[in-house]
């Protein structure tokens, strides 16, 4: 059970998070104009690493916001989190 | 008093007699006794059978690693429990317990006949002969299996006690109560820091508390004595809160453990009183000790299993704890100086001991303490056989070859009744590596011990891989100084007399004169694998341990292999000729010891297992005789029944009132989202399939939600309250997924939109009117009102007061019949609602419930997302083709809709069924197929809405099938269990094609 610092409410228990996957990923601006292959890669393809990985979160049991977490998958170790719009830090 | 009560010790009061039954038969022990030290106070070492061979076992330990001793309590009451170990067990005033996994008696067992056919049963034993044949799968293995394995009963009355949650903060959370961890938390306590020690047995102390032996000194004092007044000083502390009879459960990451304290098990029933039972501990430690211990490894030998064969440290617990001596003619069989400790303390007491060391010698104090006191030492020798059926009485002995690998020389028999096995120590690493801990592994005495790396816990003790008195306290004291930042601490400078072990060998399988095959060499005791069926397993082809394990069963009973891991993983090394260390260890997972269902739940029971959500007019539904259906979290009313209805008498009575006169239903439920800001309309543009930039102030309109993918997620009408205004409807159950999924865009994709979302779905109520009275209706609640189809179209909206309560009156029709919907605020629900039931009076107004609402809607061919839709349905596999805006540059979801798999034409799409029998009703969810001469039969699709229509009077169904759409007329088939239905393709739309009954 992660402890997890809300860049808006401080810790709080994992059980009022939700993980919402790979972040990073920007929806395209013009779908339309993208191959089955393109859209694809944006709709289907998540890395999912074993190890440091840059992850969405919400704060669906508080602030409702949505923000970044970088984590290791291996250890759950929590690296950052940071305010969506806000660069990731360097790795 | 007993014969084997041999000792008077402080911890058992011998003044008070607690009497209690054991398969049956009446017994006597004393306060301060388990189930386990009672039971061999009066001889009975015999107290079950084991799993698979169901031979006869008795008790091996005194802790959480037993493998035999496991009891039913209490059965036949609702408090009953089943695998309780009996070593766990406080012994209370009228417990009652019962072997478990015997029938019909521990002494007289069928299923002994498993141990007479034990070379039958090899590893794997239920994988190969339960394969076939599959008939015989469900009514002879399954039941022989569940009866034969007999892992006891679970109770079939309500739990009568209450559990509890409690959730708690500290500063460090110590784990253990023996030595290192007193140390660990008076330093801790000492500096300032809140502290919590947990410890599961009732006193603190560990195995430190009944050590009265020269050779291991504190201070000048006994350690048993020294740590009694460390005891007493540690209770004095103010910041120290200390949790006895609390078992650690799981550790997570960031420092969340779980631990459970028990709070009237050990109480006698009739003094329960119905309060809290079990307390579970939600701890979030800031830094965290694990002194867990270790538990002492058995040897593995032929015939390594008979009752009154035990652990040697627990055979000297029996004896200086609780005062039992485990046997009058005792053989120690050890291969460390620590089983010495178990020979000096019999033989000070006057009792028979001798000792078999497979080692060649050893010179430690201790060693030569029990050869001064005439404990006969057998070097170099190994057991090869036992003898005596339900308790041991005599063993065969052989000497080691000189590499260990074989038995030389004769057999020599002894006598004996009690045989004490001492193989060493485990560190108990499972909370270690429950937290995410990794292991190493030390060559020298074959363990593995914690590797730290996490700055916030630390493991101290033997669970740490210290055994001897003198590590155990300047480690402890050491690690704790530099974990916590404390510059200097009592025990710095604290003298230590202690006996060195410098002489290990290490045999994981002992060798023997008789075959392998032969042999009966038990790793794990509870699921009775042995040697041979690890070597079976690796002559199979099973190479990775966690393979090995599952497919030998080793170490997957409820004690989840304490005693029996180690020895797996090194006869498996030694087999396969690799490096102990490189195999790696199979994985520890919480729970520790199991949790009861009732501390997992605490108070979550009954009414409150989950919330319930009621509208405001729910009693209302209530008094007049509803049946409800659960909906998410929300009860709504299923069909209202009239005296003996049932649920088709009455849903037929509902539709047909619906659409002949007036209906009405509570649709408060509905998801209601108020969306505001400048870029409102943009927002709705986005996220909905159909354009929503020209929709008029006051009007309303269907729209249908997409995911990425393309797939429908939820529909529903949305009005245009203001210019910047509107409120969305959403489906019941997608309420809460809706509003975090247009959040989601809204934060990440489209922060530059200015819109504000708010749930108010339980802000209003709403009353659903329909019928072609419905209008009447609507102008004698509200007589000011025009409701002329000039005014008030369908499709629009107006506000409204009540008795100078504002409303929103929609004009929307989830039925095809004309139909407007109320809303107000919350607490006016249940007025409102009996407003219009009262004028709704002379129209015979019909309260209907989802099933109706379900009927008139297939009636019209409108979908349910949910149970039309399955997340694999687009729009256009709908046939909602003309919901999807083509002149939108872009909306959620809008690009999948022409990926290669979404355009196949022969995707399964929605039509209406006709049975050609038109009382024949389909049931939901049954598959549809075209051709049913060419085997196998190919499913083109299934049923997913079936009703008998009252206003059609016949059947109708909608349903998905592949390239539906050019499938008009066409006949398919839907094969039932006894009969094929025939059924004819239609259009979905099944009343009212022109839309016609809006406008009535
Ligand atoms: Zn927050």
């Amino acid at each position: 059970m992660f402890l997890i610092n809300c860049p808006y409410c401080g810790e709080r228990d994992q059980s009022e998070f939700s993980c919402g996957g790979e972040a990073h990923i920007v929806r395209p601006k013009q779908p339309t104009e993208l191959s089955d292959d393109q859209w694809a890669e944006y709709l289907f393809m998540r890395k999912n690493i074993k190890g440091v990985q840059f992850e969405r979160w919400n704060h669906a049991h508080g602030c409702r916001k949505w923000f970044n977490m970088v984590r290791d998958t291996s250890n759950d170790k929590i690296h950052a989190v940071y305010k969506m719009g806000e660069k990731p830090p360097l790795e | 008093m007993t014969k084997y009560r041999v000792n008077k010790t402080k911890h058992v009061d011998q003044t008070k007699t607690v009497s209690f039954d054991f398969d049956g038969k009446s017994y006597h022990g004393f306060e301060g006794d388990t189930l386990a030290s009672a039971l061999l106070s009066n001889g009975v070492h015999l107290v079950g059978r084991s799993f698979k061979y169901h031979r006869p076992r008795g008790i091996m330990s005194c802790g959480s690693e037993e493998p035999n001793a496991i009891c039913q309590i209490n059965e036949d009451t609702n408090l009953t429990e089943p695998n309780v170990r009996a070593t766990e067990i406080e012994l209370y005033e009228g417990l009652k317990a019962s072997s478990q996994n015997c029938w019909p008696s521990v002494n007289f067992d069928i299923g002994g006949i498993n141990n007479l056919i034990s070379p039958f049963i090899p590893a794997g034993f239920y994988y190969k002969t339960f394969m076939w044949p599959k008939s015989f799968w469900k009514k002879i293995y399954e039941p022989l299996i569940r009866w034969s394995a007999g892992l006891g009963k679970s109770p079939t009355k309500p739990d009568p006690e209450l559990y509890d949650h409690k959730h708690v903060h500290c500063d460090v959370l110590i784990i253990g109560g023996g030595i290192s961890g007193i140390i660990a938390s008076k330093i801790s306590a000492k500096n300032n820091l809140k502290t919590i020690l947990i410890e599961d047995k009732n006193i603190l102390g560990g195995s430190t508390i009944f050590q009265k032996n020269e050779n291991y000194k504190i201070n000048d004092k006994y350690s048993g004595a020294w740590i009694d007044e460390e005891i007493a000083e540690l209770k004095k502390l103010d910041n120290l809160t200390i949790k006895t009879r609390t078992s650690l459960a799981a550790y997570h990451s960031y420092n969340y453990l779980l631990a459970k304290e028990n709070i009237s098990d050990h109480l006698p029933l009739d003094k329960r009183n119905g309060g809290i039972r079990q307390r579970l501990w939600k701890i979030r430690a800031d830094k965290v000790i694990v002194a867990t211990g270790a538990i002492e490894r058995p040897l593995v030998f032929n015939n390594n299993d008979r009752p009154g064969i035990m652990l040697s440290n627990s055979v000297k617990k029996y004896l200086d704890f609780y005062g039992v001596s485990c046997g009058f003619n005792n053989v120690i069989f050890t291969n460390n100086d620590s089983a010495y400790e178990t020979a000096v303390s019999l033989k000070e007491k006057g009792i028979s001991v001798e000792m078999i060391d497979i080692r060649k010698k050893s010179n430690s104090k201790i060693v030569k303490n029990a050869e001064k006191l005439g404990v006969k030492i057998y070097w170099n020798s190994t057991v090869v056989n036992t003898f005596g059926h339900k308790k041991i009485n005599s063993i065969e002995i052989m000497n080691l070859s000189e590499d260990g690998s074989n038995v030389v020389g004769d057999k020599n028999r002894i006598n004996c009744d009690c045989l004490a096995l001492s193989g060493g120590w485990t560190p108990m690493v499972h909370m270690h590596t429950q937290s995410g801990g990794k292991l190493d592994f030390r060559e020298i005495d074959q363990t593995f011990i914690p590797k730290e790396i996490d700055e916030n816990h630390i493991n101290v003790g033997s669970c740490n891989g210290d055994f001897e008195l003198e590590e155990i306290i300047n480690n402890t004291n050491k690690k704790v100084k530099n974990f916590l930042k404390v510059s200097e601490t009592e025990f710095d400078n604290t003298s230590i007399l202690n006996s060195k072990e410098l002489d290990k060998r290490n045999l994981w399988l002992l060798p023997n004169y008789i075959s392998e095959g032969k042999c009966k060499s038990f790793i794990d005791f509870q699921n009775d694998s042995t040697a041979k069926d690890i070597k079976l397993a690796l002559r199979e082809g099973f190479k990775s341990i966690e393979h090995v394990k599952r497919y030998t069963t080793t170490g997957m009973a409820t004690d989840q292999g304490k005693l029996s891991n180690m020895h797996a993983l090194g006869i498996i090394a030694d087999t396969a000729g690799v490096k102990m260390g490189t195999l790696g260890t199979t994985t520890f997972r919480p729970p520790f010891t199991p949790l009861t269902f009732g501390s997992i739940v605490g108070r979550s029971v009954g009414k409150f297992f989950d919330i319930i959500r009621k509208t405001s007019i729910h009693e209302w539904h209530i008094q007049n005789n509803a049946k409800f259906e659960n909906v998410g979290q929300w009860k709504r009313p299923w069909y209202y029944p009239i005296d003996d209805e049932d649920l088709h008498d009455a849903v037929q009575r509902e539709s047909k009132a619906a659409r002949d006169s007036a209906g009405i239903l509570d649709a408060s439920t509905l998801g209601k989202i108020d969306i505001q800001g400048t870029d409102a309309s943009e927002f709705l543009n986005r996220v909905y399939t159909n354009a929503w930039s020209k929709l008029g102030i006051g009007k309303c309109r269907y729209g249908l939600m997409l995911n990425e993918d393309g797939m429908v997620y939820d529909d529903g009408v949305t009005t245009r309250l203001g210019e910047n205004h509107y409120l969305m409807t959403t489906t019941t159950g997608g309420a809460a997924n809706v509003l975090s999924k247009l959040e989601d865009y809204l934060q990440t994709e489209w922060p530059e939109l200015d819109v504000y979302l708010t749930s108010v779905t339980d802000h209003y109520s709403t009353a659903s009117i329909c019928g072609p009275n419905s209008k009447k209706i609507l102008t004698k609640i509200f007589p000011d009102k025009d409701f002329s189809d000039e005014t008030f179209p369908h499709m629009s909206y107006q506000n409204a007061k009540i008795d100078e309560i504002n409303c929103r009156i929609m004009r929307i029709s989830f039925t095809g019949e004309l139909s407007y919907e109320i809303n107000i605020e919350s607490k006016y629900g249940k007025s409102l609602w009996e407003k219009c039931i009262e004028a709704g009076k002379e129209f015979k107004i019909t309260p209907y419930g989802t099933e109706t609402m379900h009927l008139l809607r297939a009636e019209k061919g409108f979908i349910i997302v949910g149970q039309d839709t399955d997340g694999t349905m687009t729009p256009i596999d709908l046939q909602m083709d003309w919901i999807v805006s083509k002149k939108k540059y872009d909306f959620i979801g809008k690009r999948s809709l022409y990926r290669s798999d979404t355009i196949r034409e022969d995707r399964k799409q929605l039509v209406g069924l006709l049975t050609d029998d038109p009382n024949e009703i389909l049931e939901e969810g049954a598959q549809i197929v075209s051709d049913i001469s060419k085997k196998p039969i190919e499913m083109i699709g299934h049923v997913t809405s079936s009703y008998f229509s009252p206003n059609l009077n016949k059947s109708i169904a909608l349903a998905v099938v592949k390239s539906g759409k050019k499938m008009n007329g066409q006949k398919l088939i839907v094969p039932m269990e006894n009969k094929n239905i025939n059924v004819t393709v239609s259009d979905s739309v099944f009343l009212d094609k022109e839309n016609k009954r809006i406008n009535a």
